[in-house]
């Protein structure tokens, strides 16, 4: 739910939180967006970043250049307009995926714990449209909140010492996508040819906190040819605006 | 231009700057000098600005072979440096001559030195920083530690650097008590009155799990009052995580960008710098204050670069 007044919480000397909602929501996460977006285009002085989580953003200012009590003021005038500034619309973002064998291990494991078909599991995980929460844990790593519980899954007892990068997996409710080679203990169910990080692009992420995403069922041999693409830098994102 | 070669890097030797920023809401890190005190002063003392790429040295090991004369200025923890072999003057800027070896060997005090070289380090920027992330490869030398045969370039040297010493009253002392003083919040009031006691009153040790992403920390556990997990949001520099086992991680400049773990407190901006000075063993307490004596303090501490500063170019 959506707090009436928003809390500021300490970051110490340099950061704020302004917390906005007190659970993992989309209209929540849509008003933390919403904030960050203000914030940048009020240009106020002092501001260095922010950092959008579920339910809160992280604000890092130069106290020599405002004072905290001034910041907050500051963010409490943006806090008053907020629905009328003009927001940017999300994009909804396809993200090609081979699902099962080499790609995705651990389908048929998904498949037997959920009761379905490893077809099944396919139809339920491509068919969602997946809200970015936000963007932690390693670079470009998405957090996804919309997965149907029918095809939740635990997570592997002994994590793997290597997912390769791109891996998609369920670990309990939740699904996402590894961006680099990682140690993990997810169930992988597929992979993207798509390079979601790239630290020389600019920005260096595909995704976005506050955009949607979906994922589309790609054959290995189209895999293939996406990632050729990608690594020759035709491959074209496929993305459209929603409202 | 040539400068160094790297003859033994050392156990970990990167090449940093001030940090990057404006990536953390994709995921990195700041990345960045751990110590900027002796970070900027090294820089001016060679005649650059305050955040040139330079190296920083951690823990003795490191030997460096000058591939042309060069300015160059050790700052930060005492690695007894010499150059071939000669004590070698820190905190103070000296020409090495070509084919000189600058050694780092042995640990006096401290944690992390840092060698400025006139011009500053040459790496390509990678969002808009030279500094090292090596958790996903990112910036620095190839976004990884120096390697023995890693041949360094600088940029042309554009200053004539004159011979700068800092003045001795503003060199630190690191020793092995370090009292950090922190601002509560922003999850303190998952704590209970005994836990935020326990961390204000103990003392921690700093634990061989310690590196440029936190610092974790043994001793008396902190008590919560329903659990340790939050949904996670953003982790300032210097915050002091607590998970469930009750035990304190202090996070710093490689940190994830995210967290999931209560927030008990975040060290103050001028007390960064101690704490990556500090090392395996060290003792810990921490100090309550609040926002505005932390900018007070932040305010003595850019006067004194600024005194600094005036004193090395009088």
């Amino acid at each position: 739910m959506i707090y009436e007044e928003p809390r500021f919480l300490s970051g110490g000397d340099r950061a704020i939180f302004i917390e906005l909602g007190d659970s993992i929501d989309p209209d929540v996460n849509q008003r933390v967006r919403n904030l960050q977006f203000a914030i940048e285009k009020a240009g106020i002085p002092g501001v260095v970043e922010s950092v959008p989580a579920y339910r809160s953003l992280l604000v890092y200012f130069e106290p020599l250049h405002i004072s905290a009590p001034e910041f907050r003021e500051a963010i409490g005038d943006l806090l008053q307009s907020l629905t009328s500034s003009e927001l940017p619309k999300r994009r909804l973002i396809e993200i090609p995926v081979t699902y099962g064998g080499e790609f995705g291990p651990d389908l048929e494991l998904v498949a037997s714990h959920s009761n379905l078909s490893a077809a099944g599991v396919v139809r339920i995980h491509s068919s969602a449209r997946y809200l970015i929460y936000m963007i932690g844990f390693m670079p470009g790593f998405p957090y996804l909140g919309g997965m149907s519980p029918d095809i939740a899954t635990p997570r592997k007892t002994t994590p793997r010492l290597k997912i390769p990068a791109g891996s998609v997996g369920i670990a309990g409710n939740q699904t996402g996508i590894y961006p680099a080679e990682s140690p993990g203990g997810w169930q992988i169910i597929g992979r993207t040819p798509l390079e979601l990080f790239h630290p020389t692009r600019e920005p260096p992420s595909i995704l976005q906190a506050g955009d949607y995403l979906t994922f589309a069922g790609v054959t290995p041999d189209e895999f293939d040819t996406i990632k050729e693409a990608v690594r020759s830098g035709t491959y074209r994102l496929r993305e459209k605006s929603i409202e | 231009m040539e400068v160094f070669e790297v003859i033994q890097p050392g156990p970990l030797t990167t090449i940093q700057d001030l940090g990057r920023s404006g990536y953390q809401q994709f995921g990195v890190p700041t990345s960045g000098a751990l110590d900027n005190y002796a970070f900027r002063v090294g820089n001016l003392l060679v005649g650059n600005a305050e955040g040139a790429a330079s190296l920083e040295i951690t823990l003795p090991g490191c030997q460096l072979r000058a591939l042309r004369e060069t300015m160059i200025a050790i700052a930060g923890a005492e690695l007894a440096a010499t150059i071939n072999g000669e004590p070698a003057s820190v905190w103070e800027s000296r020409l090495l001559k070509r084919g000189d070896v600058l050694s780092f060997p042995r640990l006096n005090s401290g944690c992390r030195a840092y060698l400025a070289v006139t011009g500053s380090i040459a790496v390509p920027l990678v969002m808009q920083s030279a500094s090292t992330y090596t958790r996903a490869g990112i910036g620095g030398f190839g976004g990884r530690p120096l390697r023995k045969g890693d041949i360094l370039q600088s940029n042309k040297n554009t200053a004539s650097a004159k011979v700068a010493r800092m003045p001795s009253e503003y060199i630190p002392v690191y020793g092995n008590r370090i009292a950090l003083r922190v601002i509560l919040g922003p999850q303190d009031d998952l704590f209970t009155e005994e836990g935020i006691s326990t961390f204000l009153s103990s003392e921690y040790i700093v634990s061989t799990q310690a590196d440029r992403m936190g610092y974790r920390l043994e001793g008396p556990r902190i008590q919560h009052r329903e659990g340790a997990d939050i949904i996670s949001d953003g982790i300032p520099l210097g915050a002091i995580q607590v998970p469930g086992d009750g035990l304190p991680i202090i996070l710093l400049v490689d940190r994830q960008t995210t967290g999931g773990y209560t927030k008990i407190a975040t060290t103050v901006s001028v007390d960064i710098p101690r704490i990556a000075q500090a090392k395996p063993g060290d003792k810990i307490n921490f100090q309550q204050v609040d926002e505005e004596q932390a900018v007070t303090l932040l305010k003595k501490y850019e006067q004194q670069m600024e005194t600094i500063k005036s004193r090395l170019y009088a």
